[in-house]
């Protein structure tokens, strides 16, 4: 890690996302964690709906015959992707400004915010619609609006379901995932006005939705959205969706703001052809999700007169810096790892913090901010180390081969510290004792003494100390009377 | 418009990160079908049949007619739905509403404002190509497709789709797609999974899709 990189976090850490000015501290992965294991509905919502997300995936890939091939084709073109994005990105902004766009770019947050109130300020409206894009929520884009005097309207229904809710988003392509059905009506019947008498089906709740939303999509003037993809030959976004809130938001308005991630670019019009497969059918979709929209720039007598791309870097080159890490950045958003994840499925997604949940969360959160925070230092070992997600990930990153890389830079960041961690102390000692034939056997010794005087019926319930965080969730058994050595030096004196 | 400093600034990020890495090129298998395998689909009728299958599966409606039944069909697929008013592009061949009774179409000429698009019900439309595999019809805002807001306001979208604008497969539609041009995917209504990650059709865009294959 360069002197830059680290320099790169740290002014990122004051405009935590949805954070404002002052960050919120966040509690680290396990103690958030906690409140979501307690909560037997939350766990069981999350069991129902991880499920069905699951049999989804499988089915849509286990049906296409080459799967295997398009995600080889899907690493590889991520791969050469990132080793040539500045070329990329100045080929993307040369399409984009051709058709009619312009194109701003935001070293930050901050600077992705700032660019992005200071265009709806300028045209002089007063609320925006939102598709819903987790870049948005990363830059924390609401609260600058608001500041700004601008509501800004979630088009997405489970965005909706969120908002009213007063909570945050726990999944990326389906923010509501914590709720049932029966909490989402009572919610409806609660704050949107023409709901009072709301029954628990999900078509009547989407309609009621859809009926709430649609005023707000036909009069919009200025719409900010994401995108899934941004082809540098074209200069073309890409958007894939199932609502037709992205449709109307990409048609409708005057102006559209979309806001993107330096790490959506694909370098040609024919990749398209890969990721158009890749990201329907791993996020559980089908074969194609219902719609998928491509635009470049202007397009005179339809849809918006000005378009803007905000193209946000906020830690994406500090990932990029690091050789093995730098391979979250090929993620395609499909949430296939969130929904196979056994972690994931008894916390859900806001013990990861504000944005990204779930294995992919684990390994992108910490390097988009740095592991200096607790919080963010924890999420590497929010992981079982299953491989799941490997297994499903349709542009094959090695999850579990990054979290252990990030797990080894969280420990090398605080070497540095004056005062060691309990578990370098832990490790220093250790490494003294072992360091040593006699110290070893002597300390073997005592210790097998001393736990055999803790065990009860040859298992030991609870280890003093700190290490009694590891008999929390599990016994030890007790050590043999007499250790492999002992034995081995009585029988060959 | 942003400075040039941070355009710069992250450029400069971009090649520190990469360093001596930059520019290297591995290279892309690429062993995914470009077209349907023989064993999928071997003559041009198994492909239109394919087509049927999958846009079905998506959960739209879907019927074969030949070219001078095109009018009776349009019409009666309209009344089936109970359309009353609809809003076509303003190039829609004129032969397609010949038969139309009782159904008022609005030509997008001069465009509609919003508000007038919200009202209407339905939505008439051809495409620029189709997509077998995954039972798509994609739009490019060319001939008898209108603009992009046509299709994303009304709830009810009849889509006609010439049988030989069918290609296979996902590489084939996107070679044969202008990306200068907008391009609208679509297969199937519009869905949700907002609830409980089940799926259910009606979100913001049309919530019925028919599709009227003309056959040759």
């Amino acid at each position: 890690m360069t002197a830059s990189s680290r320099r790169t976090t740290e002014s990122s850490a004051g405009t935590r996302p949805g954070g404002g000015p002052v960050p919120l501290p966040t509690p680290k992965f396990a103690s958030a964690a906690r409140s979501a294991l307690a909560d037997t509905g939350l766990r069981r919502n999350l069991r129902g709906a991880t499920a069905e997300a699951r049999a989804r995936t499988s089915a849509a890939t286990a049906e296409a015959a080459d799967w295997d091939a398009l995600r080889e084709a899907g690493r590889a073109i991520g791969d050469a992707t990132l080793l040539n994005l500045d070329v990329h990105l100045e080929e993307l902004e040369r399409g984009v400004t051709g058709a009619g766009g312009v194109v701003h770019w935001a070293v930050d947050a901050a600077e992705a915010r700032e660019v992005v109130t200071g265009l709806v300020r300028a045209s002089g409206a007063k609320e925006v619609v939102k598709a819903s894009s987790a870049t948005l929520r990363e830059i924390g884009l609401d609260a600058a609006l608001a500041r700004a005097g601008v509501t800004a309207y979630e088009t997405a229904i489970a965005d909706l379901v969120v908002g009213v809710g007063g909570d945050e988003p726990s999944h990326l392509l389906s923010p509501a995932l914590h709720r049932d059905r029966a909490e989402i009506a009572e919610l409806f019947r609660r704050t949107l006005p023409a709901a009072a008498d709301l029954g628990d089906d999900p078509a009547g709740l989407a309609a009621a939705a859809r009926a709430h939303l649609r005023d707000r999509l036909l009069r919009a003037r200025v719409a900010v959205t994401g995108a899934n993809f941004l082809v540098a030959e074209t200069g073309t976004p890409v958007v894939l969706e199932s609502e037709g809130n992205a449709r109307m938001c990409l048609s409708l308005p005057d102006t559209l703001i979309t806001v993107a991630g330096i790490d959506k670019v694909v370098p040609a019009w024919a990749d398209l052809e890969v990721f158009l497969q890749l990201l329907p059918r791993a996020a559980g979709a089908g074969p194609m999700t219902p719609y998928a929209a491509s635009w470049p720039g202007v397009t005179p007598g339809d849809g918006p007169r000005a378009f803007h791309l905000v193209l946000v870097d906020n830690g994406r080159t500090r990932a990029l810096a690091d050789e093995v890490g730098r391979a979250a950045l090929r993620c395609v958003r499909c949430s296939a790892c969130v929904n196979v994840c056994p972690v994931y499925e008894r916390t859900g997604g806001r013990a990861y913090g504000p944005v990204y949940p779930g294995p992919i969360g684990a390994i992108l959160t910490p390097q988009l901010r740095g592991v200096e925070s607790a919080a963010d230092a924890s999420l590497p070992y929010a992981s079982t180390l299953c491989g799941a997600c490997a297994d499903v990930c349709p542009v094959k990153i090695d999850i579990p081969g990054v979290l252990v890389h990030l797990r080894g830079a969280v420990v090398e960041s605080r070497r540095r510290r004056p005062v060691p961690t309990p578990e370098l102390a832990l490790m220093r000692g250790l490494a003294w004792t072992m360091g040593d034939a006699r110290r070893y056997e002597t300390a073997l010794r005592r210790s097998t003494r001393w736990a055999r005087l803790l065990s009860r019926g040859g298992r030991i319930r609870r280890l003093p100390g700190l290490l009694g965080k590891w008999t929390e969730a599990r016994d030890l058994p007790a050590p043999p009377a007499e250790s492999f050595r002992a034995w081995w030096a009585r029988r060959r004196p | 418009m942003t400075g040039g400093g941070s355009r710069a600034e992250v450029l400069r990020r971009v090649r520190e990160a990469l360093g001596g890495s930059r520019g290297t090129s591995p290279p892309v298998p690429r062993g995914y079908d470009r077209t349907l395998p023989e064993a999928e689909a071997a003559t041009r009728a198994d492909v239109v049949a394919l087509f049927s299958e999958r846009v079905a599966a998506n959960r739209a409606a879907v019927r074969h007619v030949s070219a001078d039944e095109l009018g009776t069909a349009v019409a009666a697929a309209l009344w089936g739905r109970e359309v009353k008013q609809i809003v076509v592009p303003a190039d829609l061949p004129y032969g397609w509403l010949a038969e139309l009774e009782g159904v008022r179409a609005l030509a997008d000429a001069p465009a509609l404002d919003a508000e007038a698009l919200g009202a209407v019900d339905g939505v008439v439309t051809g495409c620029a190509a189709a997509v077998a595999r995954t039972g798509t019809v994609i739009l490019d805002g060319g001939r008898a497709q209108g603009r992009r807001a046509l299709t994303a306001v009304p709830g009810y979208h009849l889509c006609v789709v010439h049988a030989d604008q069918i290609v296979g497969t996902v590489p084939e539609a996107v070679r044969r797609l202008d990306p200068s041009r907008p391009l609208t995917w679509i297969s199937g209504p519009s869905a949700t999974h907002a609830i409980e990650m089940v799926r259910v059709e009606g979100g913001h865009g049309p919530l019925h899709l028919e599709i009227l294959v003309v056959e040759d």
